[in-house]
């Protein structure tokens, strides 16, 4: 930095610096700043599809984790309006897949229910569509629950980015969006997949487990029981 | 002496639920003393009353699995003020959803005909039987309910927390650690 | 099994050597295995998956993007009819009923004889001479009950479709009015010549000076996009012509691509020479790949006359060559960026912006996309001047639109104007009557009354891509719309959260009000969700997804509020119609085994 005086933006009135080619999410995250997120994940470059980050820059509505930040910039996140619309996003989410809480052992460290428990998300709110999609228990150790899948594709990501692998792909389109494995079974147990990819940590939610660990932390000392997502985006899950 | 406080009056059921959500609200304990103050009962399993009469709130816990559970469900929303959907399954469908995937007409065969040691198995076809719909459905699918309390069950301070919220005329918040989903 | 995997590398092996094992060409690859043997087969996914050393969860996510490619069979005779509001007001409901009755098959699956499939597809392109179906991918029009039994006859005797009757396949022009590009006597190589005698560098002034802006409906100027790419810098700069005209109601890149396709070529040639480029691409939807024989013969014959390839007009610093991609049934490819995705042999799913194609495009190299229409337009400014062209049109649009005009009037076709073109005058040259409503610039565009009859074709008051679907008062402006929406339901890309299931959502809720199911409730639900999509999707189609609703309900509210039929919220679905399963099961019609349809609550 040649010069002293670093860029800012200003997020809800609050001055974040920011370096050349962080975008607004990664800068507000750096200065300790929550915007709510599922897609994004500091590991990975920023892909900007559950526009859960959404903010205001400078009166225009953009995903936070592919937006740039200009000097001076006025971001707006923390608005009645915005988490309204990103409460209505999450319900979405909810209803187009099939999230048993009560049943799924990511409960309690899963990343969409926290961030719908942090935008006070009563209900789903929509119909349900009850989509039918199967559960792939073929693998020794891992277990595939596609009933939860948010399309993130973080763990396409990570298996192909990080793993070199492409474990994973989105196929079909629009509301028939789904995830596959590399395989012509269609099988988890047919791929290369391991315990030791990083794509078997990255699932936000709980389509990716590990099997035989479940429920070994109790409800109330759970990664989110303990802190809401805001205070502990990224946490270390316990027990995993 | 004041003047008696008018009570609000609140019906309770459990439509395609397990009771335990209403086991939940027991669980306020001590603090139904307190409760009894402000309220009185109308239908629920607390009372045995069979039908609801006007009342200011109707709390149903369970989601729609049968026609029965379609009745109840409109003769609260019918004479409550408000409604409040109770617990994971009134919310979203809960565990009983969790057949929503398999056909109906597939569910009674394997569980009146084709399941292992039946022998002459029929599907029970007396119309005193409600007949099952075809999808469990969460009630705010059918009529307008305008509370929703999550979590299976909802914790017992949680319940305190909307349902005083709501006698004092605050707009009901359950903030972390209360809201949950599990 | 070894020989079920050689049986697949028979056919797939020279189409991979004509591709050169480039994984780029993926979706090429993809169409091609499938002209051949009908659907692309699983041992057909391994063995590319080798050839092309590309991961086989690639390969079937790529195939499962595209609504023309199919992982299963899909039968011999796959019948598509296209299904935008200009083939619904032309009766290809009652026509596909009647096929399928005909041939025991329903919507959407494979006959039980393996034989055939039967299902809708986005609009064809075809709406000036609709109902329209395409039959393996080949555009058949103007059917009639009595066309339809004949091709059910033809499917029944297992007549290969290239043995059908060439009138089927006659497929009509239809320009109804000439401006300065349709009526233009191209001479292939002119404006090249011209670009020579004046210099690349004032040519570009010219096209600048032109005020020329993209015809596909965004209206950037061509100018400006043609100096950008050729500042980018990069190892290679490309060409692309968006020939993805999936807009519905858009039909003249059609027409432009059959009778000027000379024009197009020498207008990328054109800019290929401004920005320094060796390489373009045409890319052509799948539905017209009925043209793709004669643009291959076009190319061609450009080859042979120097206007193309190698030391272009003996200049040995001028190369360059077009390749032509289909693409296979996804609207989405229209947008630049998806349409670059699809190009390197991706799914198309719009990419972030920034950066934009000018700077990183194909290969992340810089590139112009420009519309068909566009292309031409730069020959005729090549040729006559940027000031000539900038004197035709208005202020801030300059030259010629070509509309395409179709649904209720007497003469459907195109019609080229000057911009500044009122609306009414369209109307009263189309041979329209009795005009309810105009969607402009198709579903993602507008649809005014007629108190805004008045207003013009231009980028400053209506811009368009060319679409013109007039309605008459005897339409159902609410089943305009609700065809419209579930258009983007079908077309949406599903990569963000609120196009994805809100366009799913929104298709949802008009289908509650159309069933009768309708209250105030789900009016305001749909408003929400209007303003939602709009926000927060990542792209055009998700932001333009309600504009059908919104603009509808703005100027039709009686069409909306016939359908709330209750004062109070009802269920979307028919809870008597929910225990049919359980009566049928149970044998019981009794009162309690029934439901009433809806129960209005306080």
């Amino acid at each position: 930095m040649s010069q002293n005086k670093q860029a800012s933006f200003t997020l809800d009135g609050k001055t974040i610096p920011y370096a050349e080619g962080q975008t607004i999410i990664q800068a507000a995250m750096a200065a300790g700043e929550y915007i709510p997120h599922l897609c994004f994940n500091p590991e990975f470059k920023p892909h900007g599809s559950c526009k859960l980050c959404t903010v205001k820059a400078n009166g225009r509505q953009t995903a936070s984790c592919t937006q740039q930040p200009q000097p001076g910039m006025v971001v707006e996140s923390d608005t009645t309006e915005i988490n309204d619309e990103r409460r209505a996003l999450l319900q979405m989410l909810f209803v187009e897949g099939n999230h048993f809480c009560p049943s799924c052992e990511k409960s309690g460290n899963c990343q969409l229910q926290a961030t719908a428990y942090e935008l006070n998300m009563m209900s789903p709110h929509f119909d349900q569509f009850f989509p039918d999609r199967p559960v792939d228990a073929s693998h020794p150790e891992y277990l595939l629950d596609f009933n939860r899948c948010i399309l993130c594709s973080l763990c396409v990501r990570a298996s192909r980015d990080v793993d070199g692998k492409n474990v994973f792909a989105l196929s079909g389109r629009g509301i028939k969006s789904h995830l596959i494995v590399n395989a012509k079974s269609g099988r988890l147990a047919d791929t290369d997949f391991t315990g030791y990819d990083k794509a078997a940590h990255v699932c936000p939610v709980g389509v990716i487990l590990k099997k035989r660990v479940g429920f070994t932390v109790p409800i109330g000392s759970r990664s989110f029981d303990e802190k809401p997502i805001s205070a502990t985006p990224h946490p270390t899950v316990k027990g995993a | 002496m004041n003047a008696p406080v008018k009570k609000l009056k609140v019906a309770t059921t459990s439509l395609a639920g397990c009771f335990g959500c209403h086991m939940s609200f027991l669980d306020i304990d001590e603090r139904l003393l307190d409760l009894v103050q402000l309220i009185e009962f109308d239908r629920s399993p607390l009372t045995d009353i069979k039908h609801c009469g006007p009342c200011d709130i109707g709390i149903i816990e369970g989601g729609l699995c049968n026609a029965e559970n379609v009745h109840v469900l409109r003769e609260f929303r019918a004479n409550c003020n408000i409604l409040i959907a109770l617990g994971a399954c009134a919310i979203n469908g809960g565990l009983p959803a969790q057949r929503n995937h398999l056909s109906l007409a597939a569910i009674l065969e394997e569980v009146y005909h084709a399941q292992h040691g039946l022998v002459d198995g029929f599907i029970p076809n007396d119309p005193e039987l409600p007949l099952p719909l075809d999808k469990v459905h969460p009630i705010h699918e059918v009529v307008k309910i305008d509370y929703f309390i999550p979590g299976c069950p909802p914790s017992a301070d949680a319940i305190w927390k909307v349902l005083t919220d709501l006698l004092a005329g605050r707009e009901p918040e359950l903030g972390h650690g209360l809201i949950h989903y599990d | 099994m070894v020989s079920q995997i050689n049986t697949h590398a028979e056919y797939l092996d020279p189409i991979l050597i004509h591709h050169r094992h480039n994984a780029c060409d993926l979706l090429q690859i993809l169409i091609a295995a499938q002209d051949h043997y009908g659907y692309i087969h699983s041992d057909a996914i391994d063995h590319l998956s080798e050839q092309l050393q590309l991961p086989r969860s690639k390969i079937e996510g790529v195939a499962g993007f595209y609504s023309f490619l199919y992982l299963q069979p899909n039968g011999e005779y796959r019948v598509l009819f296209s299904d935008n509001i200009t083939d619904r007001m032309l009766g290809n409901t009652d026509l596909m009923e009647s096929m399928c009755g005909q041939l025991w098959v329903e919507p959407g699956k494979l006959s039980e004889d393996g034989l055939l499939s039967i299902n809708t597809t986005s609009c064809t392109g075809m709406c000036d001479q609709g109902p329209a179906m395409l039959v393996n991918n080949i555009a058949i029009n103007r059917l009639t009950h009595e066309r339809v039994n004949a091709i059910c006859e033809l499917i029944r005797e297992r007549v290969p479709v290239s043995a059908w009757p060439a009138m089927f396949f006659a497929i009509e022009d239809n320009i109804q009015r000439r401006d300065i590009l349709l009526s233009s006597d191209f001479q292939s190589g002119s404006a090249l010549a011209a670009l020579l005698q004046r210099g690349t560098v004032e040519t570009l002034q010219e096209v600048k000076i032109s005020k020329l802006r993209g015809r596909g409906g965004a209206g950037f100027s061509t100018g400006s996009k043609w100096e950008f790419c050729r500042a980018a810098m990069g190892e290679q700069h490309y060409v692309v012509c968006n020939a993805d005209e999936g807009e519905p109601g858009t039909f003249k890149d059609r027409v432009l691509l059959n009778n000027f396709a000379d024009m197009v070529f020498e207008g990328m040639t054109l800019c290929a020479r401004i920005i320094g480029a060796e390489k373009g691409f045409l890319y052509l939807r799948g539905e017209y790949r009925y043209l793709l024989e004669h643009l291959q013969a076009v190319l061609q014959h450009r080859r042979q006359q120097n206007l193309l390839g190698n030391g272009i007009l003996g200049l040995s610093d001028f190369n360059f060559d077009i390749e032509i991609h289909l693409g296979a049934g996804a609207y989405i490819c229209g947008e630049e960026s998806a349409l670059i995705e699809s190009l390197e042999g991706k799914r198309g799913t719009p990419r972030n912006r920034p950066p934009f194609p000018v700077t990183h495009g194909y290969l992340n190299m810089p590139t112009v996309v420009n519309n068909v229409e566009t292309f031409a337009a730069t020959c005729l400014i090549s040729l006559q001047g940027g000031a000539w062209y900038a004197g035709i049109g208005t202020d801030t649009s300059s030259g010629t639109k070509i509309l395409s005009v179709s649904g209720d009037c007497e003469r459907p076709g195109l019609y080229e104007y000057p911009f500044g073109v009122t609306v009414a005058q369209v109307l009263s040259d189309c041979g329209a009557a009795d005009t309810q409503a105009v969607q402009i610039s198709g579903p993602s565009g507008v649809c005014i009354a007629p108190d805004e009859f008045n207003r013009r074709i231009a980028f400053d008051d209506i811009p368009t891509a060319g679409a013109f679907m007039v309605f008459n008062q005897s339409r159902d402006m609410f089943e305009v719309a609700r065809n419209f929406v579930h258009f983007f339901k079908h077309e949406s890309c599903g990569f963000c959260t609120p196009c994805r299931v809100g366009t799913s959502l929104l298709s949802n809720m008009m289908d509650k009000l159309a069933h009768g199911h309708g209250s105030p409730y789900d009016f305001a639900e749909i408003e929400k969700l209007n303003v939602l999509l709009q926000s927060t999707s990542h792209c055009g189609l998700g932001h333009s997804a309600c504009n059908p609703v919104l603009d509808t309900i703005a100027r039709f509210r009686p069409a909306y509020e016939m359908r709330l039929a209750h004062k109070n919220f009802v269920p979307a679905f028919d809870l008597d119609h929910a225990l049919s399963q359980a009566r049928q099961m149970t044998g019981r019609d009794d009162t309690g085994a029934h439901l009433e349809r809806s129960h209005e609550s306080k």
